[in-house]
């Protein structure tokens, strides 16, 4: 009963293509109205991501660059939580990939020029597969925050960046997550491309002491919703399609 | 009133510059998490259907080749079925459908290698002319950019029931890649300018 066409985006609650006080977006966002369609088996398909294909180590950023015996830099914490459709449902097998900064805020990039150092055993990439629920979680150091060229003095909160796949490309996102309390949230221009105060929460993680580890590592709770699909109650279509 | 119960789509953030880290590693040099990047390969020795080349650059407003965007592509099969969730029948088993691939450092040309797909039918029975349906993400970009990508020469692309709802005709040969070789198709996007390339909200 959830097989018909995708909902529309809200574009309102999504950031603007053109946020000029995020300066890179003002020759790399369309000028034109995007077109709207609905959507067809184009975007209502989409590539399935088996577990199998996943390493043991995929979603444990603190050792899946290590070397033999040693551990990734930083604060310990876990981030857990689920994958969701906007009907509220559990998305399982979604393929969530996720990247950083080291608990320094130095990525691992050859574009990457801030002089706080790379640590040897942190490479900042994870990847894992939700289970039947919609769950999913990693562990990882908190990353640090970190000064970019944009503003003189603009500096980027901490954060972790997600990719995700549901079952439909056309529910394809990036977003990012940020840590509860971070001071630098509401000064991000980045964090800012997004105008409603409540959409920005939706991307702010708590901490989770039901789910700390104790004496080992602080637990972050992150919810990722995807659109949903419509009812195909009274869609009027064509047999076999 | 009863409340609606519907969640909100979680807001998207840009790609970043470091976007390579997460979805690419092995392309930007960091080796040994993943045996291979996701999305690299997209055919093998069995794969049903005519082999063809996809290449192209993405542009900014200023007519600069990006040189940090990530493209992703989901395509039919030969037969213009979808490897997975098409309800009609699974599509060919030796096809992957998507494809991932980061813009070269130096110059921002990417490359896919894959087959010609088949045409799929649009939701009122009509058939679609074969296309490509393409996702952008970069540094600069808030939310991922949806296009298509068509045939050139393709008779079918006059009557495309999606192609012919767009008002202005004139953009639709943003859609339409070039053919360089009978079997290389160069498809430029372009986010600003003249040519701005057709993005969908869908």
């Amino acid at each position: 009963m959830s097989d018909g066409p995708l909902f529309h985006r809200d574009r309102t609650w999504h950031p603007k293509p053109l946020s000029p006080d995020y300066k890179t977006s003002v020759v790399r966002s369309p000028q034109k109205a995007l077109l709207s369609m609905n959507t067809t088996l184009s975007e209502e398909t989409g590539p399935v991501f088996a577990h199998d294909m996943l390493g043991e180590l995929d979603n444990d950023l603190i050792l899946n660059f290590a070397k033999p015996g040693e551990m990734a830099l930083g604060q310990r914490i876990i981030v857990h939580g689920r994958v969701l459709d906007e009907n509220g449902r559990g998305v399982p097998g979604a393929l969530l990939e996720f990247w950083q900064a080291n608990a320094g805020g130095r990525y691992r990039h050859a574009k990457e020029g801030y002089l706080a150092p790379l640590d040897p055993n942190f490479g900042g990439c994870g990847r894992t597969i939700t289970d039947e629920n919609g769950s999913y979680s990693l562990r990882t150091i908190k990353p640090g925050a970190y000064p970019w060229p944009n503003g003189v003095n603009d500096w980027r909160p901490a954060h972790i960046h997600f990719s995700v796949f549901g079952r439909s490309f056309g529910q394809r996102l990036i977003t990012q997550m940020y840590f509860e309390g971070d001071p630098l949230i509401p000064l991000c221009p980045i964090v800012r491309t997004i105008s409603d105060p409540e959409a920005v929460a939706q991307l702010i993680a708590p901490l989770d002491m039901n789910n700390t580890v104790p004496m080992d590592a602080r637990a972050y709770t992150f919810d990722i919703v995807l659109r949903g699909r419509r009812s195909t109650m009274f869609e009027n279509r064509m047999e076999g399609n | 009133m009863q409340k609606l119960t519907h969640l909100k789509e979680s807001p998207s953030q840009t790609a970043g510059p470091y976007v390579h880290i997460g979805c690419v590693p092995n392309f930007c040099g960091i080796t040994g998490v993943y045996d291979q990047d996701l999305g690299s390969a997209m055919v093998n020795d069995r794969t049903r259907g005519e082999r063809i080349t996809v290449t192209g650059t993405v542009f900014d407003g200023t007519g600069t080749p990006l040189k940090d965007a990530l493209v992703e592509i989901w395509q039919a099969d030969a037969e213009g079925i979808y490897r997975t969730g098409d309800p009609r029948s699974a599509g060919d088993p030796n096809f992957t459908g998507w494809g991932r691939t980061a813009g070269d450092y130096d110059t921002g040309v990417w490359e896919f290698e894959t087959i010609k797909p088949g045409a799929v039918p649009f939701p009122d029975g009509r058939i679609m002319a074969p296309h490509i349906t393409f996702w952008i993400v970069a540094r600069g970009i808030n939310i991922g950019l949806q296009t298509r990508m068509y045939f050139p020469n393709d008779p079918m692309v006059a009557n495309d029931p999606w192609l012919t709802r767009i008002e202005h005709q004139n953009r639709v040969q943003t859609l339409i890649a070039k053919e360089v070789s009978p079997t290389t198709f160069q498809f430029d996007i372009h986010l600003q300018g003249p040519d701005e390339t057709i993005f969908f909200d869908v």
